[in-house]
């Protein structure tokens, strides 16, 4: 392959530290994001998704939290050996990170034409009436209306749909490698959500842009996502492109949580439930974390871990199941 | 038609905010009528801000309508003395988030008594205890749990708790303001099941709040669409889901993200801008704001619900609506 992916973390764990226990949020997860792709990392509250995120962001520096890694390279550069102040310097430049709650993302009391020109001003070291023309070119690519006049006002006088525009134009206004965006739209109702995704798959588009998508809503991976990587319990139980995802499920979960979904088409009498509740981090069951509550499990998922394997079928397809053959033959 | 168990006439509700009753304040409900049969399940369906959880608040007498009246099988429900005991004691809610609306310090039987006790329809504390448990086991909790608090319970079955407690007293109606929104989406089929079960082995009616599309088309008879206090369009699920007159209620359906990969790239209704404020509605449709049907006449003249086929719109347009496809595709 002749460019490298612009994301590729090779055995991420992160374990939290409270009241004396350790509890590992995430235990051995891989990513690696081609450039101008979309990677879903699709997980329930708990799972890990969340923290993936932000260790790959490098934004759990704090000492109760413990960050692990064989390998993580962000477009060709070693995050591992960088120092700090390198590192800081590719947050919001290289790699940036949209918000699910924009309210609490935005400072309320700065107007959004000086936090859009930070990123310039801090970056780049342009001038401030440079930043200024550009935050407007900015506003105006994600779409809000009459950016010159509104480039001075703050947060609070936008609605929520246009604060997340904003989030957006300042995760794209340095032409990242790579944007997180964690659960961008569930704070979103669905008529502004269809809108947030749209933009940023057309800012992909556009500008090349490797984009990692957190999310559990199963819909919004089907629609932007290119690859979907499924996680469960601080692990990824599975892992492929999108259709061949959704079409034939290779992991227990995955398929259960598709027929656990009502499907707005053909309303079934019963939703097909999963039975109980995902484990809590600090009480993972040994062997395979979903086991409890897996229709397929037998005695050697309760016992031995299954680990994730390249699987013949499909593109690059990836599961963690002792039964993904019949899974697939089903 | 037998007469409805639940019947709301013209509700309006507007909250005045005191100091900074500008343009007087949030008109949450504004003119809705709904009836609700006994044994059926309706589902309320809206983007937030359109007055569903008011409404809902309304219908089991949580807040008192500044006009319009309730209903239960014929008696009204707020006379000078308040709501009546008994309509009270028959007429009760499911909350969204079910740790919120749990009290913490309350044993699991406690909680699930409270009713019982206040109702007084425990002869003495064994009868009360067997009752507890009756209705735990009712809603799939092991009754030995009874004696725990609600943080030693999984988001699932603190919502069973929610539900046991909403039971206790027999009800023939219960209102769900978003009871599955805040669980896991592999706990959500299982509460949803579980109210589909109930109904069927108890013949409670239901009212069912949510803004998830196929949930409410899962568990609904019939569903009415809001849109900034009023109703938009109501009628069969079937029918308003397949062959939608209004076009928000296209939109709305449009604009849902779908789980099918396959099904990428459909054309989709995009919406502009976000829902108006219910500070101040446009004057006129309310939606015409956002619809690509507007004309002159829907910013002046207030469209009523009118029959189209076997449901019921608020759209000046909604015949011709009904009977082709939007033309501008995103």
């Amino acid at each position: 392959m002749s460019e490298p992916p612009v994301l590729e973390i090779r055995d991420l764990h992160v374990t939290f530290t409270a009241h004396g226990r350790e509890v590992p949020a995430v235990r051995g997860v891989d990513l690696t994001i081609e450039r101008g792709q979309t990677l879903a990392l699709l997980g329930e509250s708990g799972s890990g998704k969340s923290v993936t995120a932000k260790a790959v962001m490098g934004l759990l520096d704090q000492p109760n939290v413990r960050v692990r890694c064989e390998t993580a390279r962000l477009g060709g550069r070693d995050l591992l050996t960088m120092a700090p102040d390198e590192r800081r310097a590719l947050r919001g430049s290289a790699m940036t990170l949209v918000f699910q709650d924009a309210l609490s993302a935005l400072n309320p009391v700065l107007s959004i034409g000086d936090q859009i020109g930070e990123l310039y001003r801090v970056h780049q070291r342009l001038s401030r009436r440079q930043a200024r023309e550009r935050s407007i070119e900015m506003l105006n690519l994600v779409g809000i209306p009459a950016p010159a006049k509104r480039i001075d006002d703050y947060p609070h006088q936008f609605s929520g749909g246009m604060r997340q525009r904003i989030l957006v134009a300042m995760a794209v206004a340095l032409e990242p490698d790579l944007i997180i965006a964690d659960e961008p739209t569930t704070a979103l109702d669905v008529t502004v959500q269809a809108q947030i995704l749209e933009l940023i798959d057309r800012l992909r588009q556009e500008l090349g842009t490797a984009v990692l998508l957190i999310t559990h809503d199963l819909g919004v991976a089907a629609e932007v996502s290119d690859r979907v990587s499924v996680m469960y319990a601080g692990r990824i139980v599975e892992s492929g492109q999108v259709d061949e995802l959704y079409d034939l499920p290779a992991h227990p979960y995955t398929a259960a949580l598709l027929a656990a979904i009502p499907d707005l088409d053909s309303p079934a009498s019963e939703l097909r439930a999963i039975p109980g509740a995902p484990p809590s981090p600090s009480e993972v069951p040994p062997g395979c974390s979903f086991a409890p509550r897996c229709e397929r499990a037998s005695e050697v998922c309760t016992t031995t871990r299954p680990p994730l394997t390249l699987l013949p079928a499909g593109t690059g397809r990836h599961t963690a199941c002792h039964h993904s053959e019949e899974m697939l033959n089903a | 038609m037998p007469d409805p168990v639940l019947r709301a006439t013209d509700l309006h509700k507007t909250y005045r905010s005191g100091l900074l009753s500008r343009g007087g304040g949030v008109r949450a409900v504004a003119g809705v009528d709904l009836e609700l049969h006994a044994g059926e399940t309706l589902g309320i369906v809206g983007e937030s801000g359109c007055g569903k959880s008011t409404l809902a608040r309304m219908l089991v007498g949580l807040e008192r309508p500044d006009q319009g009246e309730v209903t239960f099988q014929g008696k009204p429900f707020f006379t000078r003395a308040g709501v009546p005991r008994d309509i009270r004691r028959r007429v009760q809610m499911v909350f969204q988030d079910p740790l919120t609306s749990l009290n913490p310090r309350m044993t699991v039987h406690d909680i699930v008594a409270e009713p019982l006790r206040v109702h007084r329809l425990s002869p003495d504390a064994r009868a009360m205890r067997d009752r507890v448990g009756e209705l735990l086991s009712l809603v799939g909790l092991s009754p030995d749990r009874m004696n725990r608090f609600p943080h030693e319970f999984s988001g699932g079955q603190r919502q069973r708790i929610g539900i046991a407690r909403a039971l206790a007293t027999d009800p023939d109606v219960i209102v769900c303001d978003e009871p599955v929104s805040a669980l896991d989406m592999s706990v959500q089929a299982q509460v949803v099941n579980l109210f589909a079960e109930l109904q069927r082995t108890l013949g409670v009616a239901l009212v069912f709040i949510a803004h998830d599309l196929a949930v409410v088309r899962h568990v609904s008879h019939r569903v009415a669409v809001m849109y900034l206090g009023r109703v938009a369009e109501t009628g069969p699920a079937a029918e308003v889901y397949q062959a939608p007159a209004h076009p928000y209620t296209k939109a709305l359906l449009s604009a849902a993200p779908v789980p099918k990969p396959a099904l990428r790239g459909r054309s989709r209704i995009m919406l502009a801008g976000d829902p108006p404020s219910p500070v101040a509605p446009p004057p006129g449709c309310r939606f015409h704001t956002r619809c690509w049907k507007a004309a002159e006449r829907c910013s002046q003249e207030e469209p009523v619900l009118e029959a189209v086929g076997e449901h019921f719109a608020a759209c000046h347009f909604a015949d011709r609506a009904a009977a082709q496809l939007p033309s501008n595709d995103r």
